[in-house]
């Protein structure tokens, strides 16, 4: 009798183990291995071939842990930078749509998510740019709807104010852009990026450099 | 203790795995590299994406019996089983292309499409308002392209050697009955509808869908607009009346409702350009129109949209067999329109396409010989002159029900069917100078049915295969309408297309009711296109064939009317056509340029033997070129329509050979038309402004060139009188304004 009840702890006691040292070993290389993407994004900004490598490996990541929105969003992320920086903008429309079905699988696992909205902006200027005089009446609404949605559901966001500052620069001035409308709309940025601490080192992060450089340009 | 040992062994295994290295190559099987693709072993961090020779090589720690996945945008994923053991595995991995809207080839044989989505549209919708010659109206913009003529005595579309009346117009799936403002002896009217209702128009020349019929030229397919981007009231001042509009759109986004009213008079119109007729009744018209949209659950619409309209005209012309008296002709009309649509997904890839749509005409026509002092002449003899004293009423009553069915297939195959059912009752009250009175009513129930496939068998290769039956009633008789077009794409992304139809038509309601039984008049048309489109530019040209059967010829009645006879007319038409549109050369400069030869020959209606009919002239060509100035917030629109000399006929009963003859013919003088219009948007870049503005200023015929579109003939052929434009030039100045919404950003990036 005494001897089943220290098999039945002995058998619980090695499956606990077991059991935390594979979550563990899991976890570490989700750690590990979104790291090393995220390092990565960085070097490979200005190469589409890269990007579309980067957001393979993070859509893959997403697809084996099925439960994280980070990969899918990275994934995105990854994706519709592609399409901005891809020269041959035949292409663009592919790409938006990817990042789209990606995005919206981060979505159903985080909704609501101010991240999630400034990529959805995003992905609608993507499709926007590759001819924006045509296509001005179906997208852009939708990216700055996108971008109003981001700054509502968390105002201590930088980023949707980099996207707005940023749509700003690039609007010629006689049409109420240029830089001295862009320049407060990217100073409430970098002020907001000053606040900012992410929830996790996994945690999008990025822009701040952005905001500077675009700060510069307008000096 | 030695279970302890059995969980390190466990543990142990995650840091000392072997690494096997997977490596290979992708192609699409048509030994192109397939670069960007994502190699994965499912529900693993492992893989790789190729690179642009198509290879890819990484390690992986996992074992055994594995699931290899490759996939990309484009291509059909491609999942094999894969076992690891302790060798490296090399791959040559085939993905078959998938064909996707943004690859396949566009079957566009004898079609223009105007619309800001869909890929191979050679005009955006903005461009049907801004090119200058048109005037703001729907059909005519059309006019600068490539199949038309320009004809300015009489409205519609004349195409490919065709008559106005074979060209017809759709919205939303549904015949427009007319679709012009009455017709008047030689003045061409507008028509009716607001360019602003409309988000895409397809144009065919030729070949057009199975969907449609009653047409032997022509068919212009507009598709209305879905839910207004917000919610905005507009007005518009011009020197030709006043509007003003609203467009609702619910807060959920989700349905929207419009009204409109707009009153034209041309009373300041008449005091800027001369005019050649004596308008006695300065041109007034009311239109109103009312619409309500809303978006269904799965992304469908309902739609309706109501239109009433009436207006009034009269004027003098000189008559021609008398030069001391006049002809006064005075037009009333009451026209109304209305449709309601459904649209929608209704599960397992079908979509339904239904609507329904009435309408009412009314004209009430009084013509009267009159004196110098504008006094009723009723002369007797000649008994000819007893003629030009006459009173028309028309009552008309149109009912239409429509239903399509489609189901997607794969990729972009797709099958549709569906019928149509269209009633028609129009009385017409014909009244003699005596006052005798000619009723007549010609009802006909026509219905059809047809079935068409999109066939989509590579990215390269398509074809749309179709059939239409059709039955009129006032034939009594089927028809059945194959309809074929094919397309491939090349390697440049060039394209070629084929398209083959036969077409059927009723005869023009003004001929009937005929003196015998009739048969439809039929066109068979055989098209050949190449097309080549990048980003910035279009480059087309179209060769076509057209052969006309059964045509009707007419006979004189009794009350002087010409009226149909029998179907032993027949025709045909052939020509080149070319089109070119660069947005790119010139900086900031968008134009295009199109020319048609057209050579054609017909023996219908009156006409003694088979002629080139004066509505066709052999060379026709425009150019049309936008500009905006951004520092000036101003858009500079020009173009120039030219079309060779039409030739005109006297066409007279001989009495001796108890036929008819031409008696004198010739040449009108070659077709010269600039015409130029300036938009100035002074409210561009003022960011909360409560109003936006934009003045439009557009002379049409620039530099006052002489235009003649055909001759008249007296009584007895000893004298013509030339066809010309009621006045010289046209200059129009307006400015519209919407309130509560800031249109900055649209025209930015309309005009970038």
């Amino acid at each position: 009798m005494k001897n089943k009840i220290i098999m039945k702890k002995a058998i619980l006691f090695v499956s606990v183990i077991l059991l935390s040292a594979v979550s563990f070993a899991q976890s570490e290389r989700y750690l590990s291995a979104m790291k090393n993407n995220l390092a990565a994004i960085d070097t490979s900004f200005r190469n589409p071939a890269s990007l579309v490598s980067l957001s393979n490996n993070f859509e893959r990541i997403a697809n084996a842990e099925k439960s994280q929105w980070l990969p899918y969003y990275y994934a995105a992320y990854c994706q519709v930078n592609a399409g901005y920086v891809d020269a041959d903008k035949s292409r663009s429309d592919a790409y938006a749509d990817k990042a789209s079905a990606l995005i919206a699988k981060a979505d159903s696992l985080a909704p609501k998510n101010s991240e999630i909205s400034c990529i959805k902006s995003m992905i609608a200027s993507c499709h926007m740019m590759v001819n924006p005089m045509q296509r001005y009446m179906e997208y852009g609404q939708e990216v700055s709807s996108f971008m109003d949605e981001a700054m509502e559901l968390d105002p201590a966001n930088p980023r949707p104010y980099l996207l707005k500052g940023q749509g700003l620069k690039y609007t010629p001035e006689q049409f109420g852009g240029g830089c001295s409308t862009a320049k407060p709309v990217l100073q409430t940025s970098l002020d907001k990026y000053g606040a900012f601490t992410p929830l996790s080192e996994l945690h999008p992060n990025w822009g701040k450099g952005r905001v500077e450089q675009l700060l510069q340009e307008c000096k | 203790m030695r279970k302890f040992w059995f969980i390190f062994m466990i543990l142990g295994c995650f840091s000392a795995q072997a690494q096997i290295r997977v490596s290979g190559k992708i192609n699409d099987g048509k030994n192109n590299p397939v670069a960007g693709a994502s190699i994965t072993i499912k529900n693993s961090y492992d893989g790789a994406t190729s690179d642009s020779t198509g290879t890819f090589s990484f390690q992986t720690t996992e074992k055994g019996d594995q699931i290899l996945e490759i996939s990309i945008i484009g291509y059909q994923s491609h999942i094999q089983k894969l076992s690891i053991s302790g060798q490296p595995i090399i791959l040559n991995i085939i993905l078959k292309e998938l064909v996707t809207e943004l690859k396949a080839v566009v079957i566009s044989a004898g079609s223009f499409e105007a619309s800001d989505k869909n890929k191979g549209a050679v005009l955006n919708a903005i461009d049907i308002v801004t090119t200058p010659s048109a005037n703001g109206d729907v059909t005519s913009a059309f006019k600068t392209l490539p199949g038309t003529q320009q004809v300015g005595e009489s409205e519609g579309l004349f195409v490919r050697g065709g008559s106005a009346t074979e060209s017809k117009i759709y919205m939303d799936g549904n015949l427009v009955n007319n679709f012009f403002y009455s017709s008047t002896p030689g003045i061409a009217t507008r028509g009716r509808f607001n360019p602003f209702l409309f988000k895409g128009t397809v144009f065919s020349t030729g070949g057009y869908s199975a969907l449609y019929g009653q047409a032997l030229s022509s068919a212009l397919i507009l598709e209305s607009k879905d839910l207004p981007e917000r919610t905005e009231a507009d007005l518009a001042i011009s020197v030709i009346g006043l509007g003003g509009g609203i467009q609702h759109l619910a807060r959920d986004k989700r349905s929207s409702w419009g009204i409109s009213y707009n009153y034209t008079n041309l009373w300041l119109a008449f005091k800027f350009n001369k005019y050649k007729q004596d308008f006695f009744t300065i041109p007034v018209y009311h239109q109103g129109d009312a619409n309500f949209r809303i978006k269904t659950r799965n992304g469908g619409f309902v739609k309706y949209y109501g239109y009433i309209s009436s207006n009034v005209t009269g004027f003098r012309n000189q008559d021609i067999d008398s030069l001391s008296m006049k002809d006064a002709f005075s037009i009333n009309n009451l026209n109304t329109y209305q449709t309601i649509s459904w649209k929608d997904r209704i599960g397992k890839g079908w979509r339904i396409n239904t609507g329904i749509s009435f309408s009412t005409n009314k004209d009430d026509i009084i013509n009267e010989l009159q004196d110098a002092g504008n006094q009723k002449q009723v002369i007797t003899s000649p008994s000819f002159y007893a003629f030009k004293n006459f009173r028309l009423n028309n009552r008309a009553v149109y009912a239409q029900a429509r239903l399509v069915l489609e189901k997607k297939l794969k990729g972009l195959t797709a099958i549709r069917f569906g019928s149509d059912y269209f009633y028609s009752e129009e009385r017409s009250t014909y009244t003699l100078y005596d006052g005798t009175r000619f009723p007549e009513t010609v009802k006909d129930h026509l219905f059809s049915l047809f079935t068409e496939t999109d066939l989509y068998l590579t990215n390269d290769l398509a074809a749309k295969i179709g059939g239409r039956l059709e039955h009129s009633d006032l034939m009594n008789k089927w028809n059945l309408a194959p309809r074929l077009s094919v397309a491939y794409k090349f390697r440049d992304n060039s394209q070629a297309s084929f398209a083959y139809g036969l077409f059927y038509q009723n005869p023009e309601r003004k001929y009937l009711p005929a003196v015998a039984q009739l048969n439809y008049s039929r066109a068979a048309h055989y098209i050949l296109q190449y097309q080549k489109i990048t980003g910035q530019r279009s480059f087309r040209v179209e060769a076509f064939l057209k052969k006309y059967r059964d045509l009707y010829k007419t006979s004189v009645s009794v009350t002087g009317r010409e009226v149909a006879a029998n179907n032993n007319g027949y025709g045909d038409a052939r020509g080149v056509e070319l089109f070119w549109r660069d947005k790119k050369t010139f900086k900031d400069v968008d134009y295009w340029v199109s020319y048609s030869y057209l050579d054609t020959k017909r023996d219908f209606l009156n006409f003694p033997t088979a002629i080139t009919p004066s509505f066709a002239a052999n060379h026709t060509a425009s150019l049309v070129v936008k500009k905006f100035v951004l520092p000036w917030k101003t858009g500079f629109n020009l173009s120039y329509n030219f079309a060779s000399g039409r030739p005109y006929y006297r066409i007279a009963y001989d009495n001796t050979t108890a036929r008819n003859i031409i008696t004198d013919a010739g040449k009108t003088i070659n077709y010269n038309s600039m015409s130029f219009s300036v938009n100035y948007l002074p409210g561009l870049g003022k960011k909360n402004a409560k109003a936006f503005t934009v003045w439009v200023l557009g002379i049409n015929n620039v530099l006052g060139q002489n235009q003649v579109f055909n001759y008249n003939y007296n009584n007895d052929g000893s004298r013509k009188e030339a066809v010309t434009p009621p006045s010289k030039r046209f200059i129009f100045l307006g400015c519209f304004i919407s309130f509560g919404i800031d249109r900055t950003q649209e025209a930015i990036n309309n005009n970038l």
